[in-house]
């Protein structure tokens, strides 16, 4: 386990979080002296950055690098609460952004033998056979517990050559590439603005197509999900706020204990 | 009481895979559900890695079905075949070290008990017998002296089935396993008898074979344990590999056993008795009325 300044004593420059495969057994970067952001803050490949830098890079690295995929975990995908819509307004606001997406849920963190289904889901317990199944070279990781995102982005750091981006609620992650903490709802609508200006600056064409699945097991093609105009309204009420209300409340009644037909 | 946690935000539900989408739409949870339903219904446990023709599988499988209320349970295991399926459920899972499931368990009741006073939240330990009653077994005996509330099943299959078939304390006397080749020299642990002398209020022993029995042990033992005290389940789950027996023989097995030595017993304190019929409706325990008797 390292301070900063102890790595930096025994190497030549500080310990850079970058694309693997780094190995099968890999350090945590919080042992090689990667520490996390202070508020305001994120990380680029290990290093303390303004979230702006931060969000330049990974608008930069969505738009650039193949088969950009947006990983929303269970904090997102469920509808828990208003805070859990809200960020998943904004994250649909940020996927409206990017070309060419892969939209492929975390639901929940239960292992999955004896096998996973790799185009339409990922699990933290093997992250980097969806990785390698639907190719991705970059993957963005929003709504998922700490102490299994932290499992997640080791493995595909360890075994894939994926870049990761951990778009965290609480303090951000040592151990993806890019990172920003403190990603509430405001935040996430905030990147998808940068990715929207980055990507008019870059010149490239706003999206016409919805987000995709992974790559189909028989035909390895994106297996699609919506045509553009559903898409394009499932955005407009992500924009608006209207059409994209809490799902009514199930009571359960309290009689459910009573066996049927007891024994 | 709320299940949005089994809702899908908007904009995701067509990404989301199919197997959620099924169980948000046809699962168990906020449903009253019965094993006599299997087919009409999702199930919270479908795939699993367990050998072909395992008992325990049934068994889980039955007894999931059978939590009067799923979507407010969590699971207690521990190292053992067992927890491969419990932990592929659809309902939270806990992991306890060996041999501190039931300690786990006791703080997590509690736990749940103070965060959520005005509801139930029910939590079972589902355990291998070496789990329980070999290397778990002080833990267990001490959640039962300090009357948890919470619900223990042991999943018997008389043998470490997971490490090669070590001999276990429910093993029987007698029985030759490939890492006990001489035999087991001391009879098989009685637990439900220490269970009621440790103080359980309602203790049972099944096999998988019949699976409305099955269901409506879990569902008494389950309900009783939030109100009432610790309860104690004791199923036979065969392990077919360590005892070679044939995949298309399993229940043929659990069949002879219950008439050997696994007949279904039932203990159930007159305080769990009046519980059930007073809360839960439960008719066979309303205590009759006798003609003639003058009431204070």
């Amino acid at each position: 386990m390292y301070l900063k300044k102890e790595y930096l004593y025994e190497h030549d420059q500080p310990y850079k979080v970058m694309p693997g495969p780094e190995g099968y057994v890999i350090p945590a970067a919080a042992s090689m002296g990667v520490t996390l952001p202070d508020a305001g803050g994120g990380l680029l490949y290990g290093e303390l950055v303004t979230e702006d830098v931060a969000m330049e890079e990974i608008a930069r690295r969505l738009l650039t690098d193949p088969n950009p995929t947006l990983h929303p975990g269970p904090l997102v995908i469920w509808a828990w609460n208003e805070h859990a819509i809200e960020k998943a307004r904004a994250v649909i606001g940020i996927a409206a952004e990017i070309p060419d997406l892969m939209i492929i849920p975390m639901a929940d963190y239960r292992p999955r033998y004896p096998k996973v289904d790799p185009e339409e889901m990922i699990n933290p317990n093997h992250p980097n056979l969806t990785i390698w199944h639907n190719k991705e070279g970059i993957c963005v990781f929003v709504g998922v517990h700490c102490h299994y995102a932290n499992l997640t982005l080791k493995m595909i750091r360890a075994g894939t050559n994926c870049c990761t981006v951990a778009l965290c609620a609480e303090q951000g992650h040592e151990d993806a590439m890019l990172t920003v903490r403190d990603c509430d709802a405001a935040k996430l609508w905030k990147l998808a603005g940068v990715i929207k200006r980055v990507r008019e600056k870059m010149g490239i064409p706003a999206p016409t197509a919805a987000p995709t699945g992974g790559f189909g097991p028989v035909d390895h093609k994106k297996i699609v999900v919506h045509t553009p105009e559903e898409w394009a309204r499932i955005v407009e009420s992500a924009r608006t706020g209207k059409n994209f209300a809490m799902a009514k409340a199930v009571g359960v009644p309290p009689e459910l204990g009573r066996p049927e037909g007891a024994i | 009481m709320s299940l949005d946690y089994v809702k899908v935000s908007p904009g995701f539900e067509k990404y989301i895979a199919k197997e959620y989408r099924d169980f948000v739409e046809h699962g168990p949870f906020g449903k009253k559900v019965s094993v006599s339903q299997v087919g009409t219904f999702k199930e919270a446990l479908e795939e699993h890695p367990m050998c072909a023709g395992c008992a325990m599988t049934l068994f889980i499988r039955l007894a999931i079905i059978a939590f009067p209320n799923p979507e407010d349970t969590i699971t207690v295991g521990t190292a053992g075949c067992g927890r491969l399926a419990i932990s592929q459920a659809m309902i939270p899972f806990v992991y306890g070290n060996y041999g501190d499931t039931n300690a786990v368990a006791s703080g997590l009741k509690r736990g749940l008990m103070t965060r959520f006073p005005d509801k139930y939240k029910d939590v079972v330990v589902m355990a291998g017998d070496g789990g329980l009653a070999d290397i778990g077994f002080s833990m267990m005996m001490h959640s039962w002296f300090r009357r948890e509330k919470f619900t223990t099943i042991m999943l018997d299959n008389e043998v470490y089935g997971n490490t090669g078939g070590q001999e276990s304390g429910m093993t029987t006397r007698g029985a030759v396993l490939k890492m006990a080749p001489l035999g087991k020299k001391f009879d098989k642990i009685d637990m439900p008898q220490l269970a009621k002398t440790a103080g359980c209020v309602y203790v049972a022993t099944v096999v998988p074979n019949n699976p409305r029995r099955v269901e409506s042990v879990i569902k008494k033992a389950v309900l009783i344990a939030r109100e009432v005290g610790p309860t104690y389940i004791q199923a036979y789950t065969s392990c077919n590999i360590e005892y070679a027996i044939p995949t298309d023989k399993v229940m043929e097995d659990a069949n002879n056993v219950e008439k050997d030595r696994y007949q279904f017993q039932e203990y159930i304190t007159d305080e769990a008795k009046q519980y059930l019929a007073d809360k839960w409706g439960y008719s066979e325990y309303k205590k009759k009325e006798i003609p003639g008797e003058v009431k204070a």
